[in-house]
């Protein structure tokens, strides 16, 4: 999986699971500040990649999610083991 | 629809008489178990016996890996949890000056700890799935205290706070949690209060009498319904009118 698909995965989970604005997400776009997604959402989202894409993703490495980008970027990272 | 109810520390007392009336109102049951494998058993044939679905399973919910591994079973054969009752709890009495630390531990791991690994294992289903209930048992000693019991009390003081901070992180989602506080319950924990001690206590109950486990299994089973989607972060006392 190269990491263009991984992106459009993700958008449509966020999409999806979230019922984000698809105009307003990009890789730049923060979580809580851009895309109003609240505390608990970051986390549901967090569970959403890791059924998504079979990966487990730690608290440590949670906590450093801030952007749509930075999710792609733990995605990719996990996978490529 | 089905749903699928966990009841912890189910195979006697309150846990059994939940157990029977969630089954009883259609849900599957999960009856977990930390130690008699009979009781629960038997509990389950209730269950089965009636035309209800059940399984047992043995945790000691007090261990992390222990309740992955409950949830883990449950979910491969019911489903993911919809419905979670932390009834699971132990006693070890003594005045504060000659309680020993073990017993505290002991009391906090199995009445507190658990509840939180229990409702972190529960939460993730239920938060994707957008419904959830969650109905923690506390005690009248965790509202008013009670000589020779603070390790108890403490634990069940503990399980109000979090309760209420759970229905306030995930109330958005769909999901409710509660408390339910009995009183003096007629069950294998207050057999063992003398004679002196049970009738001072009923003296001061309003109903006059020690209250029965399926008494509490009501109220227990009313919070696990869509019509309490409304209740949340509540502690349901189940005392009889107790003065305190």
């Amino acid at each position: 999986m190269d990491r263009s698909e991984i992106e459009s995965r993700i958008s449509n989970l966020l999409v999806s699971e979230l019922g984000l604005d698809e105009v307003k997400v990009s890789a730049e776009a923060r979580f809580e500040e851009d895309l109003e997604v609240d505390s608990l959402g970051v986390v549901e989202l967090l569970m959403a990649l890791e059924d998504e894409f079979g990966v487990k993703i730690p608290d440590e490495e949670a906590e450093e999610i801030g952007t749509v980008g930075e999710a792609v970027d733990v995605v990719v990272a996990k996978l490529a083991g | 629809m089905t749903k699928v109810a966990l009841v912890t520390g189910a195979s006697r007392g309150i846990g059994r008489a939940v157990a029977l009336e969630l089954a009883g109102r259609g849900n599957s049951v999960a009856i977990n178990y930390a130690a008699n494998s009979e009781a629960a058993t038997e509990a389950l044939e209730e269950i089965t016996s009636a035309g209800n679905e059940g399984i047992t399973v043995k945790a000691d919910v007090g261990d992390p890996d222990e309740v992955e591994g409950l949830f883990d079973e449950v979910h491969e054969r019911l489903g993911p949890v919809d419905i979670l009752v932390n009834n699971a709890g132990i006693a070890r009495d003594a005045l504060v000056l000659r309680m020993k630390t073990a017993h505290w531990d002991e009391v906090v791991n199995t009445n507190l700890r658990s509840v939180f690994l229990c409702c972190k294992a529960a939460l993730r289903p239920m938060v994707r799935s957008r419904w959830g209930r969650i109905i923690n048992i506390s005690s009248v000693s965790g509202i008013a205290g009670n000589a020779g019991q603070a390790n108890y009390a403490a634990s069940k003081a503990g399980i109000i706070g979090f309760t209420k901070s759970v229905a306030k992180e995930v109330g958005s989602r769909g999901i409710t949690a509660n408390v339910v506080a009995p009183g003096f319950i007629d069950t294998d924990m207050t057999n063992d209060l003398s004679d002196d001690v049970r009738a001072a206590a009923s003296a001061s109950i309003a109903v006059g009498r020690f209250g029965l486990p399926r008494e509490v299994a009501s109220a227990v089973s009313y919070l696990a319904t869509d019509d309490a989607a409304y209740v949340t972060g509540q502690v349901l006392v189940v005392d009889g009118g107790m003065a305190l």
